[in-house]
Parts: structure tokens; sequence; C-alpha cells
């Protein structure tokens, strides 16, 4: 405990927001419509965020996460991957509580104490096959089974999507149930938490061109994408079919649609979290 | 005598079948369920198509998703207001391009097929629902299983699928924004030349 929880934050934002200020006087494209979605009043400046992270990404995290990836054989990194997932358990055991499905914490906790004994420490998931399912869980999402509302998009820099409402849960809270943030030796706790971040863009390198096939605007397809996916994971795979006809909001200018398939969707004004990130 | 009997007994049991099959072939859920297996099979059955040959692709694409997939409605839907001021042509190329384009997008992800296998989750309908939801989930050896719903709306030529949901993203919701500001900015024209140029860049290698 004590404030090692703070540290790494600390030091490494102070140089950054140097950083991240003098880049944003410049560049990004900004679409003339820009702002017009309720959900993401700050999108020009998401926008600057989101391309400095991308040069980051490109300089930085992407050529590491590919040498991890030509190095590290498949099985090796499943089981990184699998180990990374498994120090989740504790997280998602205390949030499952809090939100109301104390099963699902029996369980999570369950699956935690197996796959870190038997599954050697998470490496391999024996859990699933006693039929204990996974719930991957977050406070975020807690925030949002409580009824809050996922607040303004937000890119934030270097860890990408996020909302107001999940950067508070996620990068406010979740450090609190994350064991590796426990580690007293700061350098290998540093260590395990650098290759978690490089773990993961790895397993996100096979995306890429996949979103670039498929976007017409990068920063919209991924935003929109991950209000969806947030507003769907704190429904748990089963959010409200959203405003059916309800709902007022006319999509950017325009009559409401006349003809009654351009009925449906329209996401609520909340959704949340972060669909990288996860797994 | 018994010529007679059996030619009753079979003429009745084709008569069943073809009520059988008159009842079946309009459950969405299990119409989805026999195309995503048929779908899976056959790319794991052909080398050329896990590697994302295009022709391949294309007529895999042709003869198994054409059929039960509203293209057009998927279009209209991504397209919102802007589809009601788009002459037929216009509504022809954009249906066109945009098909084109997440044929494109997902022949790339071929690859990654291995051994996954579709299940259904449970499925909620009245028998007089004419839209649906049908929930999926792929599973594999590896990694967790993967959410893919699919919305259907009841036509004359029965079920056709207008909208995908992958890990709970629709795809119609996350172009929808996209397609608005190419359409403000450049009318419909300006969306379609957005599409095809897309189109026409060389496919990216996964």
């Amino acid at each position: 405990m004590k404030n090692q929880l703070t540290s790494v934050p600390r030091n490494a934002l102070a140089p950054l927001c140097i950083v991240v200020v003098s880049f944003l006087s410049g560049c990004a494209t900004v679409p003339s419509d820009s702002g017009s979605d309720p959900r993401d009043p700050i999108e020009s400046f998401n926008r600057q965020v989101f391309e400095f992270n991308d040069v980051v990404d490109r300089a930085v995290l992407k050529p590491v996460a590919q040498a991890y990836k030509f190095v590290l054989p498949e099985p090796v990194r499943d089981c990184i991957s699998n180990v990374f997932s498994n120090f989740r358990e504790p997280s998602n055991a205390v949030n499952n509580l809090l939100q109301g499905k104390p099963v699902d914490a029996v369980s999570d906790t369950c699956r935690f104490v197996v796959n870190s004994t038997i599954g050697l420490l998470g490496c391999f998931d024996p859990a699933r096959q006693m039929g204990l399912e996974k719930h991957s869980e977050d406070f975020g999402q807690t925030l949002g089974r409580w009824g809050i509302g996922s607040g303004p998009y937000l890119v934030v820099p270097i860890l990408g999507p996020s909302s107001l409402r999940d950067a508070i849960g996620i990068y406010g809270a979740e450090p609190y149930l994350d064991p590796n943030f426990y580690i007293n030796n700061i350098p290998v706790r540093n260590s395990i938490l650098g290759t978690r971040v490089v773990n993961q863009r790895a397993e996100l390198l096979q995306a890429d061109d996949l979103i670039s096939g498929a976007a017409l605007d990068k920063y919209r397809f991924i935003r929109d994408g991950y209000l969806q996916r947030r507003q769907n994971q704190v429904y748990d795979g089963n959010p409200p079919r959203a405003a059916d006809e309800a709902d007022a909001k006319p999509s950017t200018g325009g009559p409401p649609a006349a003809d009654p398939s351009v009925k449906k969707e329209l996401v609520p004004p909340q959704s949340a979290t972060p669909a990288p990130a996860q797994k | 005598m018994r010529f007679l009997k059996s030619l009753l007994v079979s003429m009745a049991t084709s008569a069943l079948l073809v009520a059988a099959v008159h009842a079946q072939a309009p459950a969405p859920d299990a119409m989805v369920r026999d195309l995503s297996n048929e779908v899976l099979n056959a790319i794991k059955a052909d080398k050329a198509l896990k590697s994302g040959d295009t022709d391949r692709v294309q007529k895999l694409v042709d003869e198994k998703v054409v059929p039960y997939t509203d293209f057009q409605k998927m279009t209209q839907l991504a397209v919102g207001p802007g589809w009601r001021n788009a002459t037929p042509e216009q509504r022809a190329a954009l249906t066109r391009e945009f098909r084109t384009l997440l044929v494109r997008t997902y022949s790339g992800a071929l690859s990654q097929v291995s051994d996954q296998k579709v299940e259904l989750r449970p499925f909620r309908a009245q028998p007089t629902d004419t839209d649906v939801i049908v929930r999926t989930q792929v599973v594999a050896s590896r990694g967790d299983p993967i959410q893919l719903d699919y919305r259907l709306e009841k036509t004359d030529g029965g079920w056709k699928i207008y909208d995908i949901n992958i890990l709970g993203v629709w795809l119609v919701e996350n172009y929808k924004s996209q397609f608005s500001s190419q359409v403000n900015a450049g009318g419909i024209d300006g969306l379609i030349k957005t599409l095809s140029e897309r189109n026409q860049q060389p496919a990216k290698k996964t």
C-alpha cells in the first residue's frame, strides 16, 4: 500500500504533459462537424491526443510489441496473457460483488485460486474446464451499473480511448484492486506493468490493419466502437435495445428518418469503457 | 395394394418433409447457426480462402452470404437521413461500395480461423416477430469466447441479416457518424467517392 500506488503515474506524467501540450499546438485534421456528437464535446482536443498517441505508438510501442511478438513463440505469449488476465480476477470478484452479483464474485474467486495454483499462476485456465466462466469487470463498469453515464469521451495520453467515468474507474480505482500494484520492489513492479502494456499491444497488432482497412475515419471508428463496447460490457452483453423508436436524437442534421427501417439504435447517452485495453 | 400403400406413405412423408423444411427454413436462429457453420467449415477446408484470396472470398460471399443478407438495408441504416435524398443510382453505388469495403476488410481476417465453433446463445423471440436478434458466440480452444450477434428482418425472401455485432459493437452504428460526416462535407457523391477510393487501395495483409 502506501503511496507507491501513485509513484508511477506521477513520475511518468510530468514530462509527458509537457510533451503533449507542446505537441497539441499543431496538426490533427479535424472534420467540420467536430464536436457535433453530444458524447464527444471535446472532439478536437481528443483528436490531437489521438494523433499524439499514434505518433508515440508508431515510434515506440508498436515496434517494441512487434519485436516481442517476433521473439516469443505463441504459446509463451498466451501464457503471459493468461497470467495477466488471472491477476485481474480479484478485481473481477470485487466488482461483481459491488454490482450485486455475488455468485459471479464467488466464481471469480474460485477461478483465481484454482488458476493461481493448479493453473501455474494463471498460465493455464483449468477453472474454465471446471465450468467456471470468466466475467471481465472493472470499476468503470461498476460505476456504469450504478447508473453513472460515461460522461464525455476522453482520449488519454498514451493510454488511449476512455471516458470521464472510465478514466476515474479504471485509472483511478483499478490499481487498488490490482495485485501488481502491491509489489513493493518498484523496478520489478514497473517491469511487470511494462510487459503488460507491450503484451497487450502485441495482441492488438493484427487489429491495426483491420481498422485501417475498415475505417473511413479512424478516430471515430475507434471512438464509436469504444463507447458501444463499454455500454455492452456494463450490461454484460445485453444492453437495453437502445431507445428503439424513443430516441429523439435525429443523428446529425436532417429530419428524423422517415423510413421505418431507420428507427432503432442511436447509442444512449451513456456507455463507456475501454475496448482495446481489455484482455 | 401394397404398392399403393407405400406410395401413399412416401407421399405423406415427402409432404411432411416439405412442411418441415418450410417450417424450419424461416427460423432465424437455426439459419444463423447453419450459415455460420457452413462458412466456417468452408474456410477451414480451403487454404486459398484462409489466406484471403480475393476471388475465392468473393465466391464464398456470393454463395453463402449474399442470399441471406440485406446489404441495401445495412447501407441505408448506416447512411442515415441522407439516404432519402439519394437517387436510385447513388443508393446502388453506396450499397456496392460499402459491401466491397466490408468484404475486403473481413477477408483479411480469415487467416485467424482455426478451430472455432459457433454456439447459439439463448434466443428470445415471439413467433410473430419480424425483427429479431440472434445471439451467438464463437468459441475456440484458446482465448475467451467472442460475442457475435446478428440482427435479422423477415422479408418475403426469408430472414435477412442486416446488422452484425462483434464484441458488443454494432457494425451499422459504428459507421453512422463516419458516413454522416462525409455526407455533410461532400454530399452523397462525396461518400461514394471516399468509399470507392478506399476500395481501390491495395489490400493490406494481416
